[in-house]
């Protein structure tokens, strides 16, 4: 036996077991380069940049109903879109980090109810100082979400199933320490409805609930990108047993990302009093689906491991624009719900297409 | 004679009823390449269990470096410096090389970046992943911002040996590297095997594969029924006699 100690290339195998040397190029050879083809190469694009879909997608919505109708591209429509759109957007950060892990949160809206209606009774009821009962929300907030966290850690139980059973717990509970009631906003401390407080920037009118949102993006988004703790969200999503053998605490990353949902769902609670000028326990009926379709439509794959939260911005932007856009368009709200049905299985689509890339 | 980088002394692990470990002896040097052979249910992935902290033995002594060592985890025998390549990779598809590379290792920025908004230093990473794959010879994988998922059997295989060659500074276990491998990226696994080998690190092969063993290998420990049947060389024994010798159909004198 000869040592071919030689450096590993390529192109050179080890002479006595490889294949003869052919002459001219190989039908492999061909294939390779008949391989990048146009497709192939929006495949590639897609599979390094997920957010390019839903910005193409929100980009041609705009402009498609911009032209229909002149009061879509207005300063005041656009305001109110985004004012509407910072609850659920808010929301979809914490069950994006959920899907990330390559779970599903069906108790987003009702955490976020259960927050909204402690700080607001405990305020109006209890006498609670704003900082206090919002404080009190937050934890109520992460407490629910380490309960889920610790269902699926500890107990082992799926988060879809954990969810499912958290949902009606936490709504159940939200309704029967309020009764039902809902708590109005003079009732409510300045601090909670501060969320509501209207700040001009040029034409435009946002909240300062829209900030929070904002910040709540920021901050998951730095998280997730340029920390190790976001590295491992991604890693554990991706394959949670390589992630443990190669020396990552999967139950403590797990438990983290449904805490941190958590404390985003109460934040989220706090923009919404605002946004509602009111505390209701039947508020947000619809958040479980609209967030879960804001982080699909923002292509954050529901395999977990891959996407980002700009992406779901784009997504719950997208599912504004529609609604807005229809009903400007005088079109019945159900081709809304028509046309956002279509997205979601358009954007499951396109992920599982690009998963499939090669290099 | 020096001392073992590793070594275990009669190691036992049962699971219940059955047996696993029924007093192994090893011993691994600097500089070497241990195969470690045996049929199905002889104890191989028990014994490299044991040693890399995936399993506490239920008796036995495991020294690295002549220190006494016990491992509750497998992250204790990685910060004690012995690395384990598993057979499914443990690398994360999605996640690009450098990442992978430095999977549950980070490095964060220096200063207030890295301290308190806890940044991982992304470039860094990858030219210190950049420059441990050089090292190494492996010139098929070039990018290491390209997404694993998108190579081969054997450049996944070749980052998961390039993880432990970086990090592993006193063992490294390969656990079948070549099982799911063709026969061009086999040679480059070996090729890898051989470079460990080069850098005086003890490495420790798992393998089905004989004429695998016989090409890397310095010495051979055949397991076979919880006990090592002997230790032999490529160059004393034909792979004939060591599968006679895994199989039972032929015993070395004690």
């Amino acid at each position: 036996m000869t040592d071919t100690r030689t450096s590993i290339s390529g192109g050179s195998g080890p002479a006595r077991t490889g294949p003869p040397a052919r002459p001219g190029p190989s039908a492999a050879d061909e294939l390779a380069r008949r391989r990048s083809s146009p497709a192939q190469r929006v495949q590639h694009l897609l599979h390094g940049h997920p957010a390019i879909s839903p910005a193409l997608i929100l980009v041609l919505t705009v402009v498609v109903f911009a032209s229909l109708n002149p009061r879509f591209g207005e300063p005041q429509t656009i305001s109110l879109m985004v004012q509407q759109t910072a609850v659920v957007a808010a929301l979809a950060v914490g069950q994006t980090l959920i899907i990330l892990t390559a779970g599903i949160d069906l108790s987003v809206g009702a955490v976020a109810i259960l927050s909204m209606m402690l700080m607001a009774k405990t305020a109006s009821e209890n006498g609670l100082s704003g900082p206090v009962a919002l404080l009190l929300g937050l934890v109520a907030g992460i407490a629910a979400g380490a309960l889920n966290g610790f269902l699926v850690t500890r107990l082992k139980l799926p988060p879809f199933i954990v969810t499912l059973g958290t949902l009606s717990v936490f709504t159940a509970m939200a309704l029967l320490y309020t009764g039902g009631r809902s708590v109005q906003q003079v009732a409510m401390p300045d601090l909670l409805n501060w969320t509501g407080e209207i700040i001009r920037v040029g034409d435009f009118r946002i909240t300062t609930g829209v900030l929070i949102t904002a910040a709540i993006y920021l901050v998951a988004g730095f998280a997730l990108s340029q920390t190790a703790w976001g590295r491992h969200v991604y890693a554990v999503g991706d394959d949670a047993e390589a992630s443990r053998l190669a020396g990552i605490r999967v139950n403590r990353v797990l438990f983290s990302v449904y805490v941190a949902a958590g404390l985003i769902y109460a934040l989220a609670a706090w923009v919404l009093i605002g946004r509602a000028g009111a505390a209701s326990p039947n508020a947000i009926a619809g958040a479980n689906l609209d967030s879960i379709t804001a982080v699909v439509i923002g292509g954050t794959s529901l395999f977990g491991g891959r996407g980002a939260v700009l992406g779901t911005l784009l997504g719950a932007l997208i599912v504004q624009a529609f609604t807005t856009g229809l009903s400007l368009a005088g079109v019945d709200d159900q081709y809304r719900l028509l046309a956002v049905g279509v997205l979601v299985i358009l954007a499951v689509s396109v992920d599982q297409w690009i998963r499939k890339v090669r290099a | 004679m020096t001392t073992p980088v590793l070594s275990a002394r009669g190691l036992v692990k049962t699971f219940g009823r059955v047996v696993g470990l029924d007093g192994v002896d090893l011993d691994l040097h600097r500089g070497e390449v241990l195969a470690v052979i045996g049929d199905n249910g002889a104890g191989k992935s028990t014994l490299i269990k044991t040693l890399t902290g995936a399993l506490a033995p239920d008796a036995g002594e495991i020294r690295l470096d002549g220190e006494l060592v016990s491992f509750k985890r497998p992250q204790d025998a990685r910060e004690a410096g012995i690395e384990t390549v598993y057979q499914t990779l443990a690398v994360a598809p999605a996640l690009d090389i450098a990442s992978n590379l430095y999977l549950a290792r980070e490095e964060r920025r220096p200063g207030v970046l890295g301290s308190v908004l806890r940044m991982l230093d992304k470039k860094g990473m990858r030219d210190r992943a950049q420059q441990s794959v050089q090292e190494l010879g492996i010139s098929t994988i070039q990018n290491m911002a390209v997404p694993v998922e998108s190579l081969s059997g054997g450049q996944r295989q070749a980052v998961a040996v390039a993880r432990a060659a970086a990090f592993g500074s006193k063992v490294v276990v390969l656990d079948e590297p070549t099982a799911a491998l063709g026969v061009k990226e086999s040679g480059q696994v070996l090729r890898l095997v051989e470079q460990l080998r080069e850098r005086n690190l003890g490495v420790i092969l798992i393998s089905h594969n004989m004429p695998h063993v016989w090409e890397v290998a310095d010495r051979i420990h055949v397991q076979r029924l919880g006990r090592c049947a002997g230790v032999i060389t490529p160059e004393s024994h034909s792979m004939t006699d060591g599968v006679a010798i895994m199989t039972g159909a032929m015993a070395l004198p004690a």
